[in-house]
């Protein structure tokens, strides 16, 4: 009897630490701001946000670190609705999106924090297919992706591959790239119950490149492991995802790489994003794999 | 009351007359301790543990309250009832562009489809199956290493499986998910790399610990004299085992599979990394993807904005989650009582 009423109790207790701990987490989202925000000085920025933008905005960070001494950057993903959550709770300054940001979201930030959201295209990406390397399929167009994502293409030989059932990769909902295929690709219907969703573009690749029926998709920049596909616009040839091809538009899925701040951007921020912008700035988003703006968008952003 | 116990003692059967017996001791001790004075420390001792004890219930409420109280706005808010059908978080519904009512998981998207019966079934699969493994395997553990096992067997055996336990399950999800997956995909052919069946082994390798460590507690606790005397009146070695021990034992392994459940339907990590996380309603097939509670909440939290309706609803999950837990915590405290009741009965 004593035994079953102390196991029961050790039950109790790590339901409750189980609980604390997803009420704290939840909890230093809302309530910890305030202190957080008194306590970063105006040397610090706290970027969050898209996983496909993680490497780059990381890379940027370190960049403009070196160049200012004293200045502390920090950079973490999550996804481009995590980091525009943030931006809209307070608990980043700048939030990198994959996307645009929603209507909704907007219209959140101008109501918690009182100001608009300033959006900044940083960067160029085509949003690539991927397919293990083994498996030889071409190109496929847009309506074979809708097909095949919506779940309503099921084995690849009906799109000219070998006999093999397709499996689906997906990222999870907070993620830019999820909304932006599901936007571009889907018309924004619903993706395939049975599409599996993983936590990053680089868990998709590797999920790809293991699963001989595999299909994925994710920013160019992290195309390793597995071969990237062309894509045709409905009524089009198909286009290999390129730098000149996503410069010039022709690109169906090509997409601009976004940073947000909620408000006119001042301080250190925007001295970020100065940099950012600048000829070197573009030099590390070629570095890393993504595709520098267009000299028109650099133009237009300035 | 002890009027009434010896006027039904004087015409009750045996049984009657036996309670009245055991009441009188006690009723004698209490009166001895009452003449004595207790020392003032023992009592601020005891009123600390007791204060102690009930910060624990009140943690558990509170948490509860605080988890509640997020979600409930839903049913007056303005801002929910536009977005989302309360009756569509459990019904199935014919959305545009399906051809039948569905159970659907697609919380971003225009409308979007809040239902949560696909993430309970994944949930309850996962950790069904995952019991299914261990339950056995943790038992049969026991069973070996308290009552078969050579000690020097024992002494390496023992700590190895508790070790298991300090594992951290983000490292066996991972696990799980480089090297588990490839191996049952081509061991067993399945259509998803990720899978209930991949969640549930990394899963069960953490319930395995618990229930071994409580199972193998139990059965060495059972009395000595039990096993002696089955053995004097002939018993086999496997006789003793599974006629005398097994049973005197089984209160405590079943607290241990109660405790197992509990883990196994909170684990968040190994789930999230191994299960394919696709919400895919499919009650019998294990071989498919699934997408459990805690991983929803996990990977979604962290995106919504406070106040939203997916907020809420994540909030309401965790509500179910927990009301789920403390209601087969419940009915499995209820069982074990019972089977407690059997056996010192006979």
């Amino acid at each position: 009897m004593t035994k079953a009423y102390q196991n029961r109790s050790v039950f109790l207790i790590l339901v409750a630490a189980l609980a604390v701990s997803s009420c704290t987490s939840g909890k230093s989202r809302g309530g910890g701001e305030g202190s957080e925000a008194a306590t970063r000085t105006s040397s610090t920025l706290t970027i969050k946000g898209s996983d496909t933008m993680v490497i780059l905005a990381q890379t940027w960070a370190q960049a403009f670190m070196d160049a200012n001494p004293g200045k502390v950057l920090q950079v973490s993903g999550g996804g481009s609705g995590t980091g525009v959550a943030a931006l809209i709770n307070g608990t980043a300054d700048l939030a990198n999106a994959s996307r645009p940001v929603k209507d909704k979201e907007r219209k959140q930030l101008t109501k918690r924090r009182g100001v608009e959201a300033q959006e900044f295209r940083v960067a160029l990406d085509s949003l690539a297919v991927y397919v293990p390397a083994a498996n030889k399929i071409e190109a496929l167009t847009i309506p074979q992706l809708k097909k095949i994502f919506r779940g309503q293409t099921t084995n690849w030989k009906d799109v000219g591959g070998e006999d093999r059932p397709i499996v689906l990769y997906s990222r999870e909902n907070n993620s830019g790239t999820y909304a932006y295929f599901k936007e571009h690709v889907l018309d924004n219907e619903d993706f395939a119950a049975t599409a599996q969703t993983l936590p990053g573009t680089a868990a998709v690749i590797n999920a790809v490149s293991k699963d001989a029926g595999g299909i994925g998709y994710g920013g160019i920049a992290y195309s390793e492991g597995v071969r990237t596909v062309m894509v045709a616009p409905a009524d089009g040839d198909p286009v290999e995802p390129t730098m000149e091809n996503a410069t010039s538009g022709k690109y169906p899925l090509s997409r601009f790489l976004n940073i947000y701040s909620a408000g006119e951007p001042s301080g250190i921020a925007k001295e970020y994003l100065d940099f950012v912008l600048s000829a070197e700035g573009q030099k590390v988003v070629e570095g890393v794999g993504y595709y520098p703006l267009p000299k028109e968008a650099t133009a237009a952003a300035e | 009351m002890t009027e009434q116990v010896l006027d039904a003692g004087d015409h009750a059967p045996a049984a009657k007359t036996g309670r009245r017996i055991t009441l009188r001791p006690r009723r004698a001790r209490s009166k001895l301790a009452s003449s004595f004075k207790t020392p003032l420390w023992h009592r601020v001792a005891e009123r600390t543990i007791a204060v102690l004890a009930l910060t624990a219930i009140a943690a558990i409420a509170l948490i509860f309250i605080f988890i509640a109280r997020e979600a409930v706005p839903m049913f007056w808010e303005a801002e929910f009832a536009e977005e989302v059908e309360i009756r569509d978080l459990f019904l199935a519904k014919e959305w545009r562009g399906y051809d039948e009512p569905v159970f659907i998981w697609q919380p971003v998207g225009e409308p979007a489809k809040f239902n949560v019966i696909p993430l309970f079934v994944g949930s309850l699969k996962v950790t069904l199956l995952a019991m299914l493994m261990s339950v056995p395997l943790g038992i049969g553990c026991a069973m070996f290493i308290a009552l078969y096992a050579p000690r020097a067997v024992r002494e390496v055996v023992k700590p190895a499986i508790e070790l298991l336990a300090g594992i951290p399950s983000v490292v066996l999800g991972f696990f799980a998910l480089m090297v588990l997956a490839s191996w049952a995909q081509a061991t067993f052919g399945f259509h998803f790399r990720l899978n209930a069946v991949v969640a549930a082994i990394g899963l069960a390798l953490t319930i395995v610990p618990v229930i071994f460590t409580i199972a193998e507690d139990a059965i060495q606790s059972v009395p000595q004299t039990l096993t002696e005397a089955a053995l004097a009146l002939g018993a086999r070695k496997y006789q003793v085992a599974l006629r005398v021990v097994l049973p005197a034992a089984l209160p405590g392994i079943a607290a241990g599979v109660v405790l197992g459940f509990g883990r196994a339907i909170g684990e968040t990590m190994i789930v999230l990394m191994a299960s394919g996380n696709a919400a895919i309603m499919e009650l019998f097939d294990f071989s498919t993807s699934v997408r459990t509670v805690t991983a929803t909440i996990a990977a979604e939290l962290g995106e919504v904005a406070q106040g939203d309706p997916h907020w809420r609803v994540l909030f309401l999950l965790g509500v179910m989650l927990f009301a789920v837990t403390f209601v087969l915590n419940i009915v499995g405290d209820l069982a074990i009582r019972l089977l407690q009741k059997k056996l010192t009965a006979s």
